[in-house]
């Protein structure tokens, strides 16, 4: 009994490495958003709705507080230039007018943007941390979320197929 | 030439750790006197290495050199020197450069300074520090190779990001990676002990100072880093539960966990293998902070270098040697046997409270920072974790331990009296009530327990020194006898004490008597704020270094006599494109006075933030008396590194 208590830190540990392991994505039985399978969720902020998506395409949950999504941004500006992906995006807990000027100052790759001031959508989409993207199909099924901002190899492993290109 | 000067250092420096992390300890097992010597020579050896790698890299930041790929993407070539010389581990590459060079200098001065300890468990704690140097620089080499070239070299650099060029932030990083680090010796003496099978009052005694050392420096290190939240990102706030602070404060707890039980290890030989289990998890929970901020398993306002195919090759590190010396924990540390036994009201016991407390913070902490991916895991949805969880579990948890940190000092070890020692803390008693009726007469509980705790806490400190050299009982000349015989140690112990009493006041202050103002403004207009009037003057363009700025003048009145001007900045960085804030802070050391500009507006005029920061410069002041209190305590004679120490014959086991 005592010898157990003993194994208990390195039980934990294991458990908790595991975790992180799938967390990485490393493992490709990676367990998705609760969302995936399932159409877009209803919500309707400043400047979108649910019935403003056409998919196929993405939805960005962004803010201009957040310096990963000034990382991930240029891609974004690429998908939508030179791969003419529709994006959509949602400025999660953040003023309009700052949201705005984000945009002026980096360029605006959204098809439309909502103002998402409270973070009500936020709840509606389950954004644990932002930036996100959310990859819908054709019938708005959220077929695919990345957690983080963006990197050129996540854009061609994962959105790109989940697009269907 | 340079660059592959340090890039071959750095791989005979693995060479070098390699052998020293195996033959020493084949050595020490064999009594093979040469292979253990061998030791000392190879970490001298690695640190001069790490030491070569370090300077290539910083001489092809400051002579801007562009072929090197890492110089390129993060220096430029307008950016001022100070910079360029932090821009060397403002970044991946160049900062595990930093921890390899801290982590070798660790190992050395083991080397040279442990030439007191038992032979056999130098050789075994040097021997487990080369194993984690190996993994750091074979990590290094294999996948963040900082001396890589590009080609053709780009015609200037891509900058670094401005939020980063600041001198708060500049040394933030090396105070931080000392502390990480220097809790790898910590790790190294567990794992060693677990290995020779023993854990003695030697043994606790040549733990503490390695992490007291560490426990400094993350303190600044993390007193720092907030320091530059609160000026430099222009929120007012100085502490946001990020995961990357998360990261640090870990660590810190666990730290400050191990130092108050390693007291009762080297004193008592209480508390032996929850010691080992301590060291374990201090330096375990510093490398899943590296792994948390490198890999992107979570975004951060803060994350930098974000990369998950680095993050395996770290998660894999932290298994190795945090499931390592686990694994050896659950072998070996059944043997180390049970301690003296003693009562739950004694100094002991006060430890005890102490560690449960700390550590059960800790896992709240670490259960708030991985909460997304749990989430994620559980299917569970819609809940966002932020500054709100930790309030509702953080504090409630740590409240008792601040009533319990000036009852503890005044126990007896082994078997306490705790009425006498609360009979002899009236004086703090009294001015903890007083102090909680002067925050409840402005109407604010909160307030109330919070400076109530301070008061206690350190009042509770002095008492004790009072009590220690017989203040008031005995004659002068006995009191500045008892002054000179305390040990620094008690010393320390009491500032770092009372440290945490001024951290404790500033954080309540702030967050309970702030003042907020947020308000557009034309030149001529002004606005009043915590019994001051703030006059706006305008707008001047200013021209920095490698930035422009708008740079407000905003008049401080107070009873329409001038007392400050305040000059806030917005600066736009053309390289990085990147705009960032510069507040404006006035302090009296009582508090803060804070002034932030947003966008102009033709119509509206300039957006301005006011803040009326009571006591918040305390927080920063309690901590640097907090890592004052280790220093003094390090100074001790008994912990003194190179202390002279009685050679024990090298154990032919």
């Amino acid at each position: 009994m005592r010898r157990l208590l003993f194994l208990l830190p390195l039980a934990v540990f294991a458990a908790l490495a595991a975790w992180l392991y799938i967390g990485l994505g490393g493992d490709p039985a990676r367990i998705p958003s609760p969302l995936v399978g399932r159409t877009a969720p209803a919500f309707a902020v400043d400047g979108l709705a649910t019935a403003d998506l056409e998919g196929p395409a993405l939805v960005n949950i962004f803010a201009s507080w957040c310096v990963p999504c000034r990382a991930e941004h240029p891609l974004l500006t690429h998908l939508a230039e030179k791969e003419g992906v529709a994006i959509y995006g949602i400025a999660y807990k953040d003023k309009p007018e700052n949201a705005n000027a984000f945009l002026a100052e980096l360029g605006n790759p959204y098809r439309r943007v909502g103002y998402d001031r409270d973070g009500q959508a936020g709840v509606e989409w389950g954004v644990t941390g932002v930036p996100e993207t959310f990859v819908l199909d054709a019938g708005s099924v959220v077929v695919f979320k990345h957690t983080g901002p963006l990197t050129p190899d996540t854009v061609r492993r994962d959105l790109l197929p989940a697009l269907g290109r | 030439m340079t660059a592959e000067l340090g890039h071959f250092a750095l791989a005979l420096a693995l060479g070098l750790a390699l052998l020293q992390a195996v033959l020493p300890l084949y050595g020490a097992a064999r009594g093979r006197q040469a292979l253990m010597d061998l030791a000392r020579h190879t970490a001298l050896g690695q640190f001069i290495l790490a030491a070569i790698a370090f300077g290539a890299l910083t001489r092809a930041y400051v002579f801007s050199d562009f072929s090197v790929s890492a110089v390129a993407q993060n220096s430029h070539s307008l950016k001022p020197l100070l910079y360029r010389l932090t821009g060397v581990w403002g970044n991946h590459e160049g900062s595990l450069l930093l921890w390899i060079l801290i982590l070798t200098l660790f190992g050395a001065m083991v080397a040279v300074f442990g030439s007191g300890l038992r032979k056999t468990l130098q050789v075994r704690v040097l021997a487990v520090q080369a194993m984690i140097g190996s993994g750091f620089l074979a990590f290094t080499l294999l996948t963040s190779n900082p001396f890589a070239r590009v080609w053709p070299p780009p015609l200037d650099g891509a900058g670094l990001n401005p939020l980063l060029q600041d001198p708060g932030l500049a040394f933030h990083p090396p105070l931080l990676y000392f502390g990480y680090v220097g809790l790898s010796v910590a790790f190294s003496f567990a794992v060693a002990a677990l290995i020779e099978g023993r854990v003695d009052r030697a043994w606790a005694r040549w733990v503490r100072p390695w992490t007291l050392a560490a426990w400094a420096g993350l303190t600044a290190g993390i007193a720092l880093g907030s320091w530059w939240a609160y000026y430099e990102l222009g929120w007012g706030g100085f502490w946001f539960w990020d995961p990357v602070e998360n990261a640090s404060f870990m660590p810190w707890l666990a730290a400050t966990a191990l130092l108050h039980s390693a007291i009762a290890a080297e004193r008592r030989q209480a508390l032996r293998s929850w010691t080992v289990l301590l060291a374990i998890l201090a330096f375990s929970l510093s490398l899943l902070g590296a792994f948390l901020v490198r890999s992107g398993v979570l975004t951060s306002v803060h994350a930098f270098a974000t990369d998950p195919e680095r993050g395996v090759f770290i998660l894999l590190l932290l298994g190795i040697a945090t499931g390592g010396a686990f694994a050896l924990y659950a072998w070996r540390a059944p043997a180390l046997g049970a301690g003296v036994p003693f009562r739950p009201v004694s100094r002991e016991g006060a430890l005890v409270l102490n560690n449960l407390v700390l550590v059960t913070a800790c896992a709240t902490v670490l259960l708030g920072t991985l909460y997304p991916l749990f989430l994620d895991a559980l299917d569970a949805g819609k809940v966002s974790v932020g500054p709100p969880y930790f309030a509702a579990t953080f504090v409630p948890l740590v409240a008792p331990a601040l009533v319990a940190m000036a009852v503890g000092p005044m126990l007896a070890w082994k078997r306490g009296d705790l009425a006498g020692a609360l009979g002899r803390l009236w004086l703090a008693a009294l001015g903890a009530a007083l102090a909680a009726g002067a925050a409840l007469a402005y109407g604010e509980t909160m307030a109330a327990l919070g400076l109530g705790a301070a008061a206690w806490i350190g009042l509770g400190a002095l008492v004790e020194w009072a009590e220690r050299l017989r203040l008031g009982r005995a004659p002068a000349g006995e009191v500045w006898r008892r002054a000179r015989a305390i040990p620094r140690a008690a010393w320390g112990g009491g500032l770092a004490h009372l440290g945490v009493a001024v951290v404790v006041a500033g954080i309540t202050a702030s967050q309970c008597f702030q003042s907020e103002l947020i308000l557009a403004m034309k030149p001529g207009d002004s606005a009043r704020i915590a019994g001051y009037t703030i006059r706006y003057d305008g707008t001047a363009r200013v021209e920095g270094p490698n930035y422009r700025a708008d740079r407000a003048t905003l008049s401080v009145l107070r009873n329409g006599a001038p007392a400050a001007v305040l000059a806030p900045e917005r600066r736009f960085y053309p390289v990085e494109r990147q705009h960032t804030t510069e507040a404006a802070i006035r302090t009296t050391f009582l508090a803060d006075l804070y002034a932030v500009i947003g966008e102009d507006d033709a119509q509206a005029g300039r957006t301005v933030r006011l803040y009326h920061n009571p006591l918040v410069p305390w927080i920063w002041i309690g901590a640097i008396v907090m890592a004052l209190g280790a220093l003094v305590s390090l100074s001790d004679r008994r912990l003194r590194l190179a202390a002279p120490r009685r050679r024990q014959q090298p154990a032919a086991s």
